[in-house]
């Protein structure tokens, strides 16, 4: 009943142009605040994906399809992403690129699941996006599951670390990296010999490391963000000692450096995705993109394919009808920028790619890609 | 044992900080009995407006030695604190001093409130790095690591207290202090300028701060302008625990505090059988804290009509 409703509000929405139907497709992503900079960016490649779309003519139930955007701003807050979402599924979008940060993504896609609407987001690592198990919730991001297993069987089996002490800084993200990398490193035959806390909030971390000290470990994962892991490398390198740091994306930022100074030097992080170069697409999207909308933030390839994705799924089941293009998603086996995408039962990306990194002469180098699940 | 000697280290240079800044909390609270919450803030305050002087400094003259620039850095700010500290007691707490005592503590909070907002305002929101200017020499004791910036602390730390105790036992002005700690009304009467005291009791207070706000961000390489407020709120803590209005009571609770949690989050793990991990070191500083009181409820020094100031 609920699907009929809908599907006749869609019907009453798609305007005509010149004969053509015009579909709505949504995109939400922070345009305001200190995130606009990266909700632009996603907003721009999936509005470039959408152009070459209706520019090679599109063609769903016989019937000529012109797609046209709606961008909301959810400023990267839960609250507004629920009214924005909800704005979104009222214009009678049939289906949402975003949203941007995990937080926004996870309370907006409650409302898109209970109305039936498709969402891929280009960007949302949190494990618990696509855990609700929600129908409609799709990701073409690796997920901070794959990139935490990533990273413990990495230290064990590529950095050779025998001895690995784990810190977190006790908050969703930090905690969650942490525990899978201590699943990954005691399943790849390494000894988890300290698991420490600290908070975010934290900037002396003396009397935890000396107690890891205590203990010589290879290798030190911290999963937490970089005004914690600056000067967590610094106070190792005063304790003097010899293991390596490793951590996530949340400690792969230029500002890490910037805090850390000659500290940083010889870090290890990892970022989920693969760096631009290394994208089977990338130095054409590159050139293309830039031309058009400037240079790339971050995730315009992720939002771009996610675009594509969603439209691809479209053409397969012929209609622009969520009810109908939303059981041919799962099916989705598409070649895009970013890589090759094909979702799990629960709508993450399979195989996803995590690229590490080490701060080699102050700068973040790509040492490698490692795909998840290998 | 080379373990323990390093978390020796480590709770002391720690307790240092703490107690320089909650001298800052017991010495305002000895006087005016007004716990000064913009206290943390000052120390923040004396961090940033440092750290800008160094930056400044970097770019205009990059061959001075680092020690220099350090000291000149705390050159500045210090002045700059113990204005700070000035304009805030003449405008948010002398106008109540006769308020009730809930005015003024509504007030410091208030002044701790704008002091953050006007640093994020001047320096935004990120963490700012403190260059690295001071050679990083580390030395081994009995298999325990010493920086030359943890000596520095310790010493300076050590230096600063023991000149401010000499300065309230033998100056006329530390017994103007400590009479205005007694009596302000009697003090007065003895032709004590009460006022005058006050003020040169958050000056004081506020060049310490200044001088611990330059060591935390030299120490840890950071600067933010959320720093002040756990920061002070530990140094509070340490200060009560000590007995607040009391010097020595600020500096032991000071150090205890910063020993209890190195010793706390190093070995609380090992000691429960791994029950327990270094997520709770707060939670047992804060259980000896309660501790304490519970036994002595004016703190470990504290003693109603000692020596105050």
């Amino acid at each position: 009943m609920a699907a009929a409703l809908l599907t006749a509000a869609c019907g009453d929405k798609a305007q005509q142009k010149d004969g053509d139907q015009v579909v709505l497709i949504g995109q939400a992503s922070p345009l305001t605040g200190p995130q606009a900079h990266l909700g632009k960016d996603n907003e721009n490649g999936a509005r470039m994906a959408l152009d070459e779309i209706n520019a090679a003519g599109l063609t769903l139930g016989g019937r000529k399809v012109v797609l046209e955007m709606r961008s909301e701003d959810d400023a990267a807050d839960p609250k507004t992403a629920t009214t924005v979402a909800q704005k979104l599924v009222d214009e009678g979008v049939v289906g949402v690129i975003g949203h941007l940060n995990s937080g926004a993504t996870i309370p907006a896609s409650r409302i898109y699941s209970s109305n039936g609407i498709p969402q891929i987001s280009p960007s949302a690592t949190a494990v618990a996006y696509t855990a609700a198990g929600y129908k409609t919730a799709f990701r073409v991001m690796t997920n901070d599951a794959q990139q935490g297993s990533v990273l413990g069987n990495y230290a064990v089996t590529r950095l050779g670390a025998k001895k690995i002490a784990i810190i977190d800084d006790r908050t969703a993200y930090g905690q969650g990296l942490a525990d899978e990398v201590e699943k990954a490193v005691k399943a790849a035959g390494g000894d988890v010999v300290a698991r420490e806390y600290t908070s975010d909030r934290s900037t002396d971390f003396m009397a935890i490391l000396t107690s890891i000290k205590g203990k010589s470990p290879d290798l030190v994962f911290f999963g937490g963000m970089d005004p914690q892991a600056a000067p967590m490398i610094k106070q190792m390198k005063q304790l003097g000692m010899k293991a390596k740091f490793l951590g996530g994306d949340g400690a792969q930022t230029p500002t890490f450096i910037e805090l850390a100074g000659a500290s940083a030097e010889g870090a290890l992080a990892s970022n989920p995705g693969l760096p631009l170069d290394a994208m089977p697409g990338g130095t054409a999207f590159k050139a293309r993109f830039e031309a058009k909308y400037g240079t790339i933030q971050n995730y315009a390839p992720y939002a771009y394919d996610a675009m594509h994705v969603l439209i691809a799924a479209m053409k397969r089941a012929d209609s622009s009808d969520p009810a109908k293009y939303l059981a041919e998603l799962p099916k989705t086996d598409y070649q895009g920028v970013t890589g090759h995408i094909r979702f799990d039962a629960k709508g993450d990306l399979t195989g996803g790619a995590v690229t590490l990194y080490q701060v080699k002469g102050g700068t973040w180098q790509p040492l490698e890609t490692v795909q998840s699940g290998q | 044992m080379d373990i323990f000697l390093q978390q020796l280290i480590n709770g002391l240079v720690l307790g240092s900080v703490y107690a320089l800044v909650a001298l800052g909390y017991t010495m305002v609270y000895g006087i005016l009995e007004l716990i000064n919450f913009a206290h943390g803030e000052i120390t923040m305050m004396g961090a940033m407006v440092a750290l800008a002087v160094i930056g400044a400094l970097a770019l205009a003259a990059p061959g001075l030695p680092g020690v220099l620039v350090l000291g000149a850095g705390l050159a500045v700010a210090i002045p700059v604190c113990v204005a700070l500290g000035l304009l805030i007691e003449r405008v948010a707490y002398r106008p109540l001093r006769h308020a009730p005592r809930l005015a003024p503590l509504i007030t410091a909070i208030g002044v701790s409130i704008i002091l953050q907002n006007i640093a994020m305002l001047i320096w935004g929101k990120q963490y700012i790095p403190f260059p690295a200017i001071l050679p990083q020499a580390r030395h081994t004791v009995y298999g325990a690591s010493i920086t030359n910036v943890q000596i520095a602390i310790l010493l300076l730390a050590t230096g600063i207290m023991l000149t401010l105790i000499l300065v309230v036992r033998k100056t006329r002005l530390g017994r103007a202090m400590r009479a205005t700690a007694q009596s302000r009304q009697v003090a007065s009467l003895m032709g004590v300028d009460v006022n005058r005291v006050i003020a040169a009791t958050f000056a004081i207070g506020s060049a310490l701060a200044a001088v611990a706000g330059v060591m935390v961000s030299a120490y840890y390489g950071l600067a933010h302008y959320y720093m002040g407020f756990l920061l002070g709120l530990k140094a509070f803590s340490a200060a009560v625990l000590g007995g607040i209005g009391n010097l020595a009571g600020a500096m032991l609770g000071g150090l205890l505090l910063g020993l209890i949690e190195s010793f706390g989050a190093g070995y609380i793990g090992d000691l429960t059988g791994g029950f327990l991990g270094s997520n709770y070191q707060d939670v047992f500083a804060f259980f000896v804290l309660i501790t304490v009181l519970v036994f002595r409820p004016s703190g470990l020094l504290g003693v109603r009509g000692g020596e105050r100031a």
